[in-house]
């Protein structure tokens, strides 16, 4: 009699190992589909579309403030949790930055460090309210979403401070370090790339799986949940600083009443990019894809010339089909009932 | 040194507001045993290895671990002392593959510390799953995997502390006979290299074949240790429960009616099931044998509509019936009373008039849509009366009952709606050998009221105690339907074990 338990893997019946990886990430190659067919739709309709002027101005450069918020909350998302806070966090650290930066006379790499730092300080406050006070994070960081957005409005006494007497602010989003790529874009790609790495190849990615997966198994396993968590939200919030001093570069101020209803935004790429609100599962690569098709659509419905008004009618169907396909096909994958 | 003292508790209390759940209980363990704690729910085990493994603290009471004084205060302190549990629950991550679940919390690192070494972690997982014996593949995913598999994933997890002491919590409550030989092999070879393992379960046939000696504990309790060689079955159980019980009954003789109330011919479905037919007549207890996945569940959501069926014809009472929704089936009267019952079955945080009259709730409100207090708290009065529900009144949160009178409120709500046909799927879960034996009673009152049931049932004693005539499935097939006086356990274990191949 054999002692060992009898068990097959998929892999093995599977073979091809391009195939196994297409039906694996199948829900990327739909996104990236979608993405394809919306991109050609436009095309096709106005040729003006697809000119470089547009792709880099009017597509990528209106991606990078969600973009980059995106790319931060898929980390908290993948926990299960939520960060309301980002949006008018960007706005804070918007305003801190110029403060600092404008009223001190400060370099201009110091604006990074300033927006991340804040940024990271008030994703640690979201993280601890969340993992000590054993808060909520709705609850959680939609209070910290209302204060930050009364501490923006009283530091900037209600008015945009501008950036005109910091040499070079704008060339941050605007200059071109490569061809004629926009800095911006490369901002958001490099974090981006930085990212992946984070969420795939480090122990606080592993983490951040792990916690949206079984939060209680993995704390049974001994791992410092309440910890990780402060810095998975902190995490979240350098992403939200740098979307800050990138925001601040686009417009050469920092505006104390812009940023609210940008987490919105960059939640719905999220869950476009097929990261699941339950937790345990999620992409960087789904987001950026995700927060592409919510741009390539306002762009293109824009120079189709519809009314704004139509425009979050057209997003709001486009996040119900994309959930929606995405559920028909898992359940027909047989991966929920 | 196999043979001695691994790990001695003396007199360790717990209290929880209002409930003292272990009151100076004492336990100890040698190196190279399998030291069995038994007792009913509530008895105090879980909370006992909750303490053992760092997740509640004791009030009073010493803990001497490998000749020091222990505070587990921690289960990461646990573990770096060299006590791992493998819980009840499975406590796995389904996102992630078997190395990761593995090695969570220790997974091995680059140089930088920040950086994982993904495949250092494959390596590790397979060498680990190698000495056990255990085919599983490092890179798949847990939540892919059937139940038994995810076990021996946590069985893993569990060596790789490579501690002193293995707490088992109920392993065997998922796993099939094979798989249960399976795990009993790697039990008896951790035991040959000296460690020590502490073994819960709820199989008392179990402990005779694995055990070396066996502690009961009762209402928070130490009762007696024993020697398993010393002692037998009956009397393990009279201790648990304070009295004696009869493991080997058979049901009273029965006149049953020729009465067809439920017909069920062909039934499939796209997954398991393979042309299933059978009839329920009036006033019998049919039940369901066979091992994990014969398709049992899987059966009895079809009958109800809750999974969608590929072919098949019921018919209630001589007449062919439609059933394409739980809707369908509640108005036909057949109410399925899960083994889940916490999930499927109750709201654990309203009262018990609330979850009686739940199904019927039309019946309860007038024509404004008003709730009728006074006939709700009737039918939950008449209900706790009837079933015998232990329970201050009608107004106690559900949640508050014990898993026993739990499974009556279930069963009040299916009667409250006038149900003909219950189907039972594992009726006594989770419930105390002093409780089972009530919820037996109520079985067969409701079968002599003239109720049909289907009984699901894994335990084997269970269904031959209970059952009029057994069914048995097996890989989705209906195997065999033996009537009571031809059957016995090796007669079912041939028909559930009949693959195909």
């Amino acid at each position: 009699m054999s002692t060992t338990v009898k068990a097959t893997t998929s892999e093995e019946v599977s073979g091809n190992k391009f195939m196994a990886l297409i039906r694996r990430e199948i829900g990327q190659v739909f996104a990236i589909a979608g993405l394809v067919i919306i991109f050609a739709f436009f095309s096709f309709m106005k040729p003006v579309f697809y000119s470089w002027a547009n792709v880099s101005n009017g597509i990528l450069m209106s991606t990078t403030v969600t973009g980059l918020l995106a790319v931060g909350i898929t980390f908290v998302i993948i926990t299960g949790g939520i960060d309301l806070s980002i949006g008018t966090g960007t706005t804070l650290c918007a305003i801190l930055v110029a403060h600092y930066v404008v009223g001190w006379h400060l370099p201009l790499w110091s604006g990074f460090v300033i927006g991340m730092s804040f940024g990271a300080l008030i994703g640690a406050l979201n993280g601890a309210m969340i993992a000590f006070l054993k808060l909520p994070p709705f609850i959680a960081t939609l209070a910290t979403m209302k204060a930050a957005q009364g501490l923006a409005l009283i530091i900037s006494h209600l008015t945009p401070i501008r950036f005109d007497t910091v040499k070079g602010w704008e060339s941050i989003a605007q200059g071109n370090l490569i061809g004629s790529i926009p800095n911006g874009v490369l901002i958001l790609f490099g974090a981006a790339i930085v990212a992946w790495f984070i969420l795939n190849r480090t122990v606080i990615g592993r983490y951040t799986f792990a916690i949206g997966s079984n939060g209680e198994a993995t704390k049974l396993s001994g791992v410092k949940v309440e910890r990780w968590l402060i810095l998975i939200y902190a995490l979240c919030g350098l992403f939200v600083g740098l979307a800050a001093v990138v925001l601040t570069a686009r417009l050469g101020a920092a505006e104390p009443d812009l940023g609210l209803g940008y987490e919105l935004e960059a939640i719905a790429a999220v869950i476009i990019g097929g990261t699941s609100l339950l937790g345990g599962k999620g992409t960087i690569s789904g987001t950026i894809i995700g927060a592409l098709i919510m741009a390539v659509l306002t762009n293109g419905l824009r120079i189709l010339q519809v009314q704004q008004e139509w425009q979050y009618v057209v997003v709001g169907i486009v996040i119900v089909i994309a959930v929606f396909g995405d559920n028909v096909r898992r359940r027909r994958a047989g991966e929920i009932s | 040194m196999a043979g001695s003292q691994l790990l001695s508790l003396e007199g360790v209390s717990k209290e929880f507001p209002g409930v003292k759940a272990l009151d100076n209980v004492r336990f100890d363990l040698n190196a190279g045993e399998v030291h069995a704690i038994v007792g009913e729910n509530g008895a105090g085990k879980s909370t006992l290895m909750k303490i053992l493994s760092g997740i509640y603290k004791k009030d009073t009471g010493v803990i001497t671990y490998q000749g020091d004084h222990v505070n587990v205060s921690s289960p990461h302190e646990a573990q770096s002392l060299g006590i791992s549990i493998i819980h009840q629950e499975l406590n796995l991550m389904p996102h992630l593959t078997v190395a990761e679940n593995i090695f969570i919390g220790r997974e091995p690192r680059r140089k930088s510390r920040i950086f994982l070494n993904n495949s250092k972690l494959v390596k590790d997982a397979q060498a680990l799953l190698d000495e056990l014996n255990i085919v599983l593949d490092p890179k798949e995913l847990v939540g892919e995997m059937t139940i038994a598999r995810q076990q021996m994933v946590e069985i893993a997890k569990a060596v790789s502390y490579r501690g002193e002491v293995i707490i088992m919590d109920e392993p065997t409550s998922s796993l099939t006979p094979s798989e249960t030989e399976a795990l009993f092999k790697i039990i008896n070879s951790l035991k040959a290299n000296g460690k020590g393992i502490i073994y819960i379960s709820h199989r008392l046939e179990e402990l005779d074949v694995i055990s070396d000696r066996i502690t009961v504990i009762r209402d928070g309790q130490y009762v007696k240790t024993m020697k398993t060689k010393e002692t037998s079955i009956p009397e393990v159980i009279s201790l648990m429960v304070g009295r004696k019980v009869d493991q080997d009954q058979r049901p009273d003789k029965r006149a049953l009616s020729k009465d067809v109330v439920l017909k069920a011919e062909n039934i499939s479905t796209k997954k398991l099931l393979k042309d299933v037919s059978f009839e329920l007549r009036k006033g019998e207890i049919l039940g369901f044998a066979g091992l994990m996945g014969a398709g049992r569940t899987e059966l009895a959501r079809a009958l109800i509509g809750a999974d969608p069926k590929t072919s098949g014809k019921v018919w209630l009472k001589g007449q062919e019936i439609s059933i394409k929704n739980p809707h369908d089936a509640v108005q036909a009267g057949i109410g399925y009373l899960s083994e889940d019952r916490k999930r499927y079955g109750l709201l654990l945080i309203q009262d018990i008039t609330f979850n009686v009259i739940m199904a019927s709730i039309p019946k309860y409100v007038n024509k404004f849509g008003i709730f009728k207090k006074g006939p709700a708290a009737g039918i939950a009065r008449d209900s706790i009366a009837k079933l015998r529900i232990r329970t201050p009144s009608e107004k106690q949160f559900v949640k508050n009952l014990s898993g026993g009178n739990q499974q009556k409120v279930v069963i009040a709500k299916w009667l409250a709606r006038d149900c003909e046909i219950l189907i039972f799927d594992e009726p006594t879960r989770g419930i105390d050998v002093g409780a089972k034996d009530e919820i037996y009673k109520l079985l067969t009152q409701l079968a002599n009221e003239g109720k049909s049931i289907i009984m699901i049932s894994s335990e084997l004693p269970e269904v031959l105690r209970m059952s009029d005539r057994i069914a048995v499935m097996c890989e989705g097939r209906l195997t065999g339907i033996i009537e009571n006086k031809d059957a016995d356990q090796n007669l079912i274990m041939q028909y559930a074990t009949k693959f195909r191949d």
